[in-house]
């Protein structure tokens, strides 16, 4: 890279290419903006639902698992548990860890009550109905 | 060392070193974990130790990014540093801050820190890397306000090059898009869709900017190749980190909830994002072989080289292969994406604070340039033991990673996540071990700093 091509000419692609894909993605940002109302599942953003991604936050689940396969890779995926196993199962197998079982991954003992574990399984209902484009693959997430 | 203030860098470096140690540390507990589940169980649980080992990684390499820009402003701007005495100010106030939200992920159940620190008020806690502690944000966003103000006061009094332009858009980039970490709404797809703004815009955009720079400068100290060229190509370098990395945000898009053609932005966008990690390699080499004098701190010179291939192969070639998003449907969130981020954040950001600081302590320490030959024959036998344990790390992760895949996402009859874990476990105990070599590196290191102090400087060859 010499002769012809300057360091002014550089520093010119680098500015302008710079601003011109920060519009453009500031463009694509504003479309997704206003066709999420179509695929977020918004109808279902109940005030359980609120609480729900409270307790999910406040106990890091995040620390472990994936949601819509971001997270920790520890634990399984949990944006489609709902679908997996069901509102019962969540909330039973929440009440009864940690296992115990030597040498097996250990799940803490969260101290849920009744509404933060209805909570919780109502935000995970709610994130299984958003539209992510068939992901994952299949039930076993 | 041209200028006194340079050396409020050293408290800086030697925090980032410290705090490097911990997050290896964490990570081998992690690492045991993932094949011995209740190892210190309830003590520690997989999400503390994992939050403390990529928090610990952020916050160290914040350090590293602050010293070497406190070292590099003065001597490119050729002033003194506006204010020394804020810099290390703000130094303990950064450390005494990470150490509290540490110990607080450590002593405290997570959701009893969320309660004491008020979270409620303003809900920002339990997002994956943003999980410190809503004041600890705030604190974040004070110090890097003070440090922007002190390092911008210097280059607005002294010679404003291209180098030190750059390192300070890429800050401002950093400080500015951290701002988003206070944007926690309640729909899932906007909390998502913004998360990305902080986390892949730091690390695919701004930090490429502070990276690239810190680069240009070791590599104009290194070698002697005038200024105009390496200005030039520095210039290159990150246009092309920003032209594909913006819109590259887009691979993160495909899975929840956004708009499908985001799977074609993402997709062509994130493939070229390898060029500029490959024109660094180029840049590094090319510099390299034009040198014009032979640096005596060879050390240095191994890590400029080593962090342009590692960037190039852990962010470029193991970030290519699961951004396209008919790959990535069966890859993402697999022991795959781990493995890329393992050696793209090794390659790229771990190694070039260390290759500042291979290049600015021995001069902060009173050397004229460089170490005794035996300190940095210690320091290149650590770089060859932690570069080549992490190509390993992520070689067992990928292997890990595509057993998974296929058992968990991709075969007729897909199995339930524990069993496919159990049965890929043999992978996790090699990459423990793999860590363990890691860590042996690691304190070669540590100990490069002490061995041959008294011995004569190595001398130009």
């Amino acid at each position: 890279m010499s002769g012809t091509f300057t360091k002014s000419m550089a520093r010119n692609i680098f500015y302008g290419g710079s601003v011109f894909f920060i519009l453009v993605f500031l463009a694509l940002t504003f479309d997704t903006v206003k066709a999420l109302p179509k695929l977020d599942n918004r109808g279902e953003l109940t005030p359980q639902v609120a609480l729900g991604k409270k307790v999910w936050e406040d106990n890091n689940c995040i620390g472990c698992h994936t949601l819509l396969g971001e997270g920790a890779y520890f634990a399984p995926e949990l944006g489609n548990v709902y679908t997996r196993r069901g509102p019962d199962f969540i909330r039973t197998w929440m009440q009864i860890q940690p296992t115990g079982a030597p040498g097996r991954r250990q799940m803490p003992q969260f101290n849920l009550n009744d509404e933060e574990l209805d909570a919780i399984v109502a935000f995970l209902k709610y994130s299984s109905e958003i539209n992510t484009a068939n992901w994952p693959p299949n039930i076993e997430g | 060392m041209q200028y006194q203030s340079q050396i409020v860098a050293k408290p800086y470096f030697i925090a980032a070193i410290g705090l490097f140690i911990g997050q290896i540390l964490f990570g081998l507990i992690l690492g045991l974990q993932y094949v011995v589940g209740d190892f210190l169980f309830p003590e520690i649980p997989f999400n503390v130790a994992r939050m403390v080992h990529t928090n610990l990684l952020i916050v160290w390499l914040l350090f590293g990014f602050m010293g070497a820009a406190y070292y590099l402003i003065p001597e490119e701007t050729e002033t003194e540093l506006y204010s020394p005495k804020l810099a290390l100010g703000l130094f303990w106030i950064f450390l005494v801050a990470g150490a509290l939200t540490v110990l607080g992920y450590l002593l405290v159940p997570y959701s009893g820190l969320a309660q004491m620190t008020g979270n409620d008020l303003l809900p920002t806690m339990g997002r994956e890397f943003l999980e410190q502690p809503t004041i600890t944000k705030i604190g974040i966003v004070v110090v890097a306000l003070g440090f922007l103000f002190n390092i911008g006061m210097t280059l607005l009094k002294g010679r404003k090059t291209t180098v030190s332009l750059v390192l300070m858009l890429g800050l401002v980039g950093l400080a500015v898009m951290f701002l988003f970490s206070f944007y926690n709404p309640v729909n899932l797809v906007h909390d998502k869709f913004f998360w990305w703004w902080v986390v892949h815009l730091w690390v695919e955009g701004v930090w490429e900017l502070i990276m690239a720079s810190i680069l240009a400068f070791v590599l104009i100290k290194v070698t002697g190749v005038d200024r105009e060229v390496i200005e030039k190509w520095l210039y290159v370098i990150i246009a092309m980190a920003l032209i594909t990395g913006i819109i590259g945000t887009g691979h993160h898009y495909y899975w929840i909830g956004a708009p499908e053609y985001w799977q074609w932005w993402g997709s062509v966008f994130s493939a070229l994002e390898p060029i500029p990690f490959f024109m660094m390699t180029v840049f590094a080499f090319n510099m390299v072989n034009r040198r014009r004098r032979n640096h005596p701190n060879k050390a240095a010179m191994l890590w400029a080289l080593g962090t342009a291939v590692m960037a190039f192969l852990g962010a470029g070639v193991w970030g290519f292969l699961h951004t396209l998003a008919p790959v990535n449907y069966y890859t993402h969130g697999t022991q795959i994406t781990a493995a890329h981020g393992h050696m793209a954040f090794y390659g790229a950001y771990v190694m070039i604070v260390l290759t500042m600081i291979s290049y600015a302590m021995p001069m902060m320490r009173g050397r004229a340039a460089a170490n005794s030959n035996k300190s940095q024959v210690l320091e290149m036998w650590s770089f060859w033991l932690m570069t080549v344990s992490m190509v390993f790390i992520t070689l067992f992760l990928t292997a890990a990673g595509v057993l998974q895949v296929w058992l968990q996402r991709y075969s007729d009859a897909p199995q339930a996540f524990m069993v496919v874990q159990d049965k890929i476990a043999l992978f996790y105990w090699m990459r423990e071990a793999a860590g363990v070599v890691f860590l042996i590196g690691l304190v070669l290191y540590v100990l490069s700093f002490f061995v041959g102090s008294k011995e004569p400087e190595a001398v130009q060859s």
